[in-house]
């Protein structure tokens, strides 16, 4: 993996290096999976926080994608700052003719560090993309968010079911007609209803 | 009809202004109601202050100057109207460094304790492993006012030893692990490494020097001339909550509504600490008073000296980080703005300094001093080392120091 024949100051001859720098492993792979099909690129994902400016001097990377709440962001610009006076020109990606593309990505919760004259048609490809990836991690975030707040009212009702068919000797069914006439006779959804069942039920046992 | 405004910040006691403004109700009368952006590192808080997500931000003042001037990336002109406070910083090392070079639960003095250290941290050197310091920003008191001690010292960072950075809420962790040996970081990121036994607290930045700057409030220049009204307010209530802060009467109550989690997040008994100025500073000693840790109200401590803005770009220059230019010191001294800061308080017959710029670090005992309008002191402000800074000679201090 590290065979690549280095060209510093000619990013059009070497395989792009990126870095994804995320605590979030999931999100990190969701964007690692976007950035696969570039077939230019290396990428290197790093979660870990610990060692991240002796990783970061291993990869040696052209591109630096990080999520902009990760608290290494300081860290990060260090690096930058320091190996910048050390061996290569490093830049954040803030040329100004990009700023548009900036601020879409601080909207996004992605920021990105390049290398300092690296092609930027490329550059802007790949952050557009990792931008897209970002969103896309967020609504799966809030599909899975919806999903476990479904898997809870199902859990809620199921108890609800059973609570009614142990205190009035009914089966299943009419149990759950019960919770269902309560619920249009009261214009409420019927895991509402359930949650009152239950609520009820423990404040009586004492819960 | 209140004015929102979104203010952003880190979780430090110096963010503690805006913050108390709000819960205490003086934005209110001021007829602003504020929101508040909590971030992990200051590159975050900058994103959000510079896209607009924040109307203005609690910020390390050099990296207000460092993006005026476009200083590691391009050019977006912040001003700092009103200083958050002065200090307010220590600097903590491992218990084992500690126990080498003071009386572990005493402040000692900055020179001396310098001496001890130097020749451990040559040997440190000499042996391959050399002592590692940690800020939480290269653009930062924290690093310059350690940068200074060290170099005070005949230590030179960088050199001897290694300068890193570490976010403050992993700082005591980092200790502990032996990544670092000793970090300068506003508290509570101290007396939580004290608390937790990982390390111990040898100097407060105010040893350094007795009045230096720290945060300040930041906005974007064009932003804060289109609603210069509305940040006039903002100084007024914010200057209200500094009056308040100070009243020992307010204290307790003060901790524990910065504990909470959207605001600090750190047990209250922890925050009372920096705010009564009683710092443990070793786990298991008696808290020490030092009246001089903190400073957010008293001797206009939230005038923003446009020497503040001089002495930190002749930091940046002395460390390699930018080139002197004269009109770059300009620059850096004009991010300090007191001219917002007196209109917006000269009718409400709160202090004002006559001058805009002051010699730092000339005064060895509380001086009467010219103002505007009301009645001012400055005390002790020297460093630690004795220079002074005056601020139309520049060069001349920069050439004054060996390194």
């Amino acid at each position: 993996m590290f065979a690549v024949a280095k060209c510093h100051f000619a990013g059009h001859n070497r395989l792009m290096r990126i870095a994804i720098v995320d605590e979030s492993a999931a999100r990190a792979s969701v964007i690692e999976d976007g950035l696969r099909d570039h077939g230019d690129a290396q990428l290197f994902v790093i979660t870990e926080r610990a060692g991240l400016m002796a990783r970061l001097q291993d990869v040696d990377p052209d591109v630096v994608l990080i999520d902009l709440a990760n608290p290494s962001r300081d860290v990060l610009e260090e690096y930058f700052a320091v190996s910048r006076a050390l061996s290569r020109p490093i830049a954040m990606f803030v040329d100004e003719s990009d700023d548009e593309a900036i601020a879409q990505s601080v909207d996004a919760g992605v920021s990105a560090y390049v290398v300092d004259g690296f092609a930027p048609h490329r550059v802007r490809a790949i952050v557009d993309l990792a931008v897209r990836r970002f969103y896309a991690y967020s609504r799966l975030q809030d599909e899975l968010n919806e999903a476990k707040g479904k898997l809870a009212e199902r859990e809620t009702i199921d108890r609800a079911k059973r609570l009614l068919m142990q205190s009035r000797g009914i089966g299943e069914p009419e149990a759950y007609g019960e919770l269902r006439r309560k619920a249009m006779e009261s214009g409420k959804r019927i895991a509402a209803i359930a949650e009152a069942v239950v609520t009820a039920h423990d404040l009586m046992e004492g819960k | 009809m209140s004015e929102h405004l979104t203010i952003g910040f880190l979780p430090l006691m110096d963010a503690c202004l805006p913050i108390l403004a709000q819960e205490h109700g003086f934005a209110r009368e001021e007829g602003l109601e504020l929101s508040f952006q909590r971030d992990k590192s200051w590159a975050t808080v900058l994103d959000h202050l510079l896209y607009g997500h924040v109307d203005a931000s609690h910020l390390l003042a050099p990296l207000a100057i460092a993006t005026t001037l476009g200083v590691g990336r391009p050019a977006q002109p912040l001003c700092a109207p009103f200083a958050l406070g002065l200090n307010g910083n220590a600097i903590t090392v491992s218990n084992e460094l500690a126990a080498q070079i003071t009386t572990p639960g005493l402040l000692g003095d900055p020179a001396e304790i310098g001496a001890r250290l130097k020749p451990i941290a040559l040997a440190r050197k000499t042996e391959g492993r050399p002592l590692r310091f940690a800020k939480t920003h290269r653009y930062s008191c924290h690093n310059y006012m350690q940068r200074y001690w060290l170099a005070g010292c005949g230590i030179r960072p960088g050199e001897d030893v290694e300068m890193t950075v570490v976010p403050p809420p992993f700082m005591s962790d980092a200790l502990a692990a032996g990544e670092i040996d000793g970090y300068c970081v506003a508290d509570p990121w101290d007396s939580m490494a004290v608390d937790a036994g990982h390390g111990t607290i040898i100097l407060a930045t105010s040893q350094i020097w007795r009045r230096g700057t720290e945060k300040v409030l930041a906005v974007r220049r064009p932003h804060l001339e289109s609603k210069r009204d509305v940040f006039e307010a903002l100084i007024r209530a914010m200057r209200k909550a500094a009056a308040q802060s100070v009243d020992p009467e307010a204290f307790r109550e003060n901790a524990a509504i910065l504990a909470r989690d959207e605001y600090i997040g750190v047990d209250k008994a922890i925050l009372l600490r920096s705010i009564s100025e009683n710092l443990v500073l070793s786990n298991g000693k008696p808290p020490v008073h030092f009246p001089d840790f903190m400073f957010q109200y008293g001797e206009a401590a939230n005038f923003p000296w446009m020497s503040h803005g001089g002495w930190l770009y002749t930091q940046m220059a002395r460390w390699g980080q930018t080139q002197f230019s004269d009109a770059n010191y300009e620059a850096a001294c004009g991010v300090f703005r007191p001219d917002v800061y007196r209109s917006a308080l000269r009718e409400t017959g709160d202090v004002l300094p006559g001058a805009n710029s002051k010699v730092e670090g000339s005064l060895d005992r509380i001086m009467p001093v010219t103002t505007e309008q009301g009645e001012m002191v400055l005390s002790d402000n020297r460093f630690f080392d004795g220079h002074t800074f005056d601020p139309d000679r520049p060069r001349d201090y920069l050439s004054a120091f060996r390194f």
